[in-house]
């Protein structure tokens, strides 16, 4: 396949980007867009100039590090995939296609498409685990968890962290990750007891950073690779006003 | 001179050996735990839950990993589950059954005091977890769920759907960011370690590069704990992920640390197997698969046919044939050598007939779809996304792929290597697994070393460093390290030469899966030996690393890291020579049974290759720990 590529180039954090124009030949239809990528540095790095620098790594859509909005949408047109579970099958012979990085002001942009997402784990910092020290935890068959409640728990748990949901915001509200983190932990026995104070510390650290405030679009959902629904939303806003009351 | 060395195992019987060491060990108290400081490089399971088990205690720690977070760190990617004894299942399991089988699965190449260590300490990990708020697979009682895993007879595995390495990381990676907030761990992201600094003989820092910057920093603390996985990567193709490495263990290694049984990597039976020449890597399937898929070849040679439409009397279930006992459950070295013969023979399928089928229809018609769905949905979503192909509808093709390194830096009882203050956890140490690792045991022993002996041992240790102050980043040993890692990334960049350092990587990685994968022969390894030396020339002079040193730059991350891997796998392979016997994951054609299966040598072979560093890579001292098996008689492992 031939593929016209456009990319944002970003030298630094304060730098000025651009979209900056490639081309391919020899796509394979069964690499994974990642691989495509690959394969245009490779053709860079052989022609001296340096390499489109984005982030990855285990590359079976499960690390959250890769995420680039593709035309637009993030990790692509393929529904609830990561980037590198895209493949070029996707796409058709002599398809143009932009790549740029997730854009909020809480991810700054370090270069190319590579972002900073630290201001995620500031928020699970805040307040998302049970207060658990090694060694005190009592026999496990002593917690009782029905089979619904662990697969509903699940459902919030599954949460990779790759900030599509922030990408794709046009407010950049990292609402659906925070909400994942406490209705996880709420929908839990084990989790319950702090689940006042985690709800409101994490929504304080969510707030206090430069994420926007969610007006229930619901596009978050829409673009999450793990299919996180906007319900946890529901269920976060409903533990902030019981925690507030 | 080679040695014979000592692992420091505690006198006395087998179950008494590590409450007899917890009860002797020295405790620091606590207004001391505040003076002493601790690096931990790696986030992983090993890595996340010692650092956070460690500043909990009130020791000051410093956690280093090379991803933009610390939750990103490969264990995420483990699916199928992790074992535990706890006889949930009234099926006969009992420690002492959990150990065997491990010991088993290692072909009797692992140390019995350790192993018996990982499946005593296995109970308090589900525990430790489900407080967290893990969510395990539950029964509609509330209690936990089991399933059964390759290598074993009892149901022993718990497991989160198919995602189980993710959510135990996540609540080991919730337990080290709680302890970052408090500020009793410091945490450095898109850090890479560069060196390893030593004063007077003993650990006292790292040298990293922050990967944002290109800054290269110096860290000291009162001693260094590496938690920084398997290197499976260096085969280029393989499960792990991209930017998985051995250069921490390996640049340990050249200062001092013994690198034990480094041939032994565990091939995967159930991956996908490879599509393209650009394949970058290989995408593994939970081998829980295989509790309700069946593995089968068609007969004939060639077999053009889509699979549905070959009938059942044309398909070979061989492992079902081969391991009537086992089946479908064969450890994983087996199922993956007779993937291999099938393959080999002509039978393989795909495209480019190198894959196995893994049969869901009889399960689907025994269970029904939902059941199937359930158990392990989110694969077959994978497999689909992945491949393109439903396989509800039609069988899975999987083949084997490099997977989990048994090998890594040689370790005592304490889990500490041949350099004082140096301690390797995880899948980074060689430790419990023998010879071939028995499925979701890899989870467990992350888990077990950082939550439940690190803390111990590491104390132990510490208890007699309460008086020393803190490391002096300026010593001379320091700028020494950093001038030698500085120096070494600017001869990449200044090579210049036409190769890039992935390109070098990939022919590496094909000479190992040749050469010294699935199976070895001598000629193949001294071929490989051989091969690998001029690679490594080339690598010296046809290096191209675009962009500079004091920046981002992931070509020279990249460089980094093949560099070193061109050493160890030499290594590999010299420890595949020395090694005259076939066990676990090491099978040399040389010795095999009339049968077709490997043949151990107990009387000249039974111990632990622990490698030396002569400065020379292709001339390493080979110390030998023996292994002594007080408690249980090694056996033929059979699985027929």
């Amino acid at each position: 396949m031939k593929i016209y590529l456009k990319v944002w180039r970003q030298q630094h954090k304060d730098s000025k980007g651009m979209l900056v124009e490639y081309s391919l030949n020899e796509v394979d239809p069964e690499m994974s867009f990642l691989e495509m990528l690959d394969m245009l540095n490779l053709k860079l790095a052989k022609k001296g100039e340096r390499p489109i620098e984005f982030d990855h790594d285990c590359r079976e859509g499960i690390c959250g590090q890769c995420g680039v909005m593709i035309n637009g949408i993030a990790h692509g047109p393929l529904k609830n995939t990561t980037t590198c579970q895209l493949h070029m099958r996707s796409f058709k012979n002599g398809d143009t296609i932009y790549i740029e990085p997730f854009k909020a002001k809480a991810f700054p942009i370090i270069r190319d498409l590579k972002v900073d997402r630290s201001a995620f784990d500031a928020i699970i910092a805040a307040g998302g685990y049970v207060s658990v020290n090694t060694g005190q935890a009592p026999e496990a068959n002593s917690i009782m968890v029905t089979h619904d409640e662990a697969e509903s728990a699940f459902d919030s748990a599954a949460c990779i962290g790759c900030g599509a949901c922030v990408a794709t915001c046009k407010n950049a509200s990292a609402a659906l990750f925070t909400s994942a983190k406490i209705s996880h932990l709420a929908k839990l026995p084990q989790g319950q007891k702090e689940s006042e104070q985690r709800t409101l510390k994490m929504v304080d650290r969510m707030e206090d950073l430069d994420f926007g405030h969610c007006t229930n679009t619901e596009a978050c959902e829409v673009e999450c690779p793990q299919e996180i629904s906007v319900l946890n939303i529901a269920r976060m806003n409903y533990e902030y006003n019981k925690a507030k009351l | 001179m080679a040695k014979t060395i000592k692992a420091n195992i505690p006198a006395g019987e087998l179950n008494q050996k590590w409450e007899n060491y917890k009860a002797q060990a020295k405790l620091v108290s606590p207004n001391n735990r505040k003076k002493l400081e601790v690096i931990v490089v790696g986030t992983g399971l090993a890595g996340a839950s010692a650092a956070a088990s460690l500043a909990e205690m009130g020791y000051n720690v410093k956690s280093f990993c090379f991803q933009d977070s610390p939750r990103r760190a490969h264990s995420v990617a483990a699916q199928g589950g992790v074992n535990a004894m706890k006889n949930y299942q009234n099926d006969g399991d009992s420690i002492h059954r959990m150990f065997i089988d491990t010991l088993k699965g290692g072909d009797f190449r692992s140390r019995e005091a350790n192993t018996y260590r990982l499946a005593e300490c296995s109970a308090s990990l589900i525990d430790q977890a489900v407080a967290q708020g893990v969510p395990f697979g539950r029964e509609y009682s509330g209690y936990l769920k089991n399933r059964s895993f390759g290598g074993v007879q009892v149901s022993r595995t718990f497991y989160a759907r198919g995602q189980t390495g993710q959510q135990l990381l996540l609540g080991a990676y919730q337990a080290l960011m709680r302890q970052t907030e408090i500020g009793k761990i410091k945490l450095y992201s898109r850090h890479e370690m560069l060196d390893l600094v030593l004063i007077d003989g003993k650990a006292k820092g790292i040298i990293t590069r922050h990967l944002d910057t290109g800054k290269i920093e110096r860290h000291g603390a009162h001693l260094v704990v590496l938690a920084t996985g398997g290197f499976g990567k260096i085969y280029y193709l393989s499960t792990l992920a991209m930017g998985c490495n051995a250069s921490a263990i390996w640049r340990a290694h050249k200062k001092g640390a013994y690198m034990a049984n480094p041939s032994w990597t565990q091939i995967h039976p159930t991956s996908l197997p490879q599509s393209g020449p650009y394949q970058s890597k290989l995408t593994l399937m939970s081998e829980s698969l295989r509790n309700d898929g069946r593995i089968w070849v068609p007969k004939t040679k060639n077999d053009q046919r889509s699979p549905n439409q070959i009938p059942e009397n044309e398909r070979d279930y061989y492992l079902e044939r081969k391991y009537p006992s086992f089946g479908n459950l064969a450890p994983r070295d087996i199922a993956s050598r007779s993937a291999k013969e099938q393959i080999d023979a002509g039978k393989g399928v795909g495209p480019l007939q190198n894959a196995v089928y893994l049969d869901f229809a009889h399960a689907i018609a025994e269970y029904g779809k939902n059941v199937i769905e359930q158990r392990y949905g989110n694969l077959f979503k994978m497999y689909q996304k992945i491949t393109g192909i439903n396989a509800y509808q039609e069988p899975m093709k999987i083949s084997p792929s490099a997977h989990f390194s048994m090998g890594g830096l040689w370790v005592d009882y304490d889990l500490m290597t041949s350099i004082p203050g140096l301690f390797a956890i995880g899948e980074s140490n060689f430790s419990d697994h023998g010879a071939n690792r028995l499925g979701a045991n890899s989870l467990l022993q992350a888990c077990v070393d950082g939550y439940y002996i690190a803390p111990y041992t590491i104390q132990n240790y510490l208890a007699d460093e309460i008086n020393t102050p803190k490391t002096n980043v300026n010593h001379p040993a320091f700028e020494k390290a950093e001038l030698n890692a500085r120096l070494q990334l600017e001869q990449f960049v200044n090579c210049k030469g036409d190769k890039t350092a992935e390109e070098f990587h990939k022919e590496l990685g094909k000479i190992l899966y040749d050469k010294c994968g699935l199976s070895r022969s001598e000629v193949g390894l001294k071929q490989a030996i051989e091969t690998i030396q001029e690679l490594r020339g080339e690598f010296k002079k046809n290096l191209l690393v675009p962009g500079d040193v004091d920046d981002i730059n992931s070509e020279l991350e990249k460089a980094g890291r093949v560099y070193d891997y061109m050493e160890l796998a030499e290594l590999m392979c010299q420890d595949a020579l020395s090694r005259e016997e076939s066990c676990g994951a090491h099978f040399r054609e040389e010795y095999q049974t009339k049968d077709g299966e490997a043949l151990r040598n107990d009387d000249n072979y039974a111990y632990t290759s622990a490698w030396e560093w002569t400065g020379n890579p292709s001339k390493p001292i080979l110390n030998k720990e023996e292994l002594i098996f007080e408690f249980v008689k090694p056996t033929q492992r059979s699985y027929k």
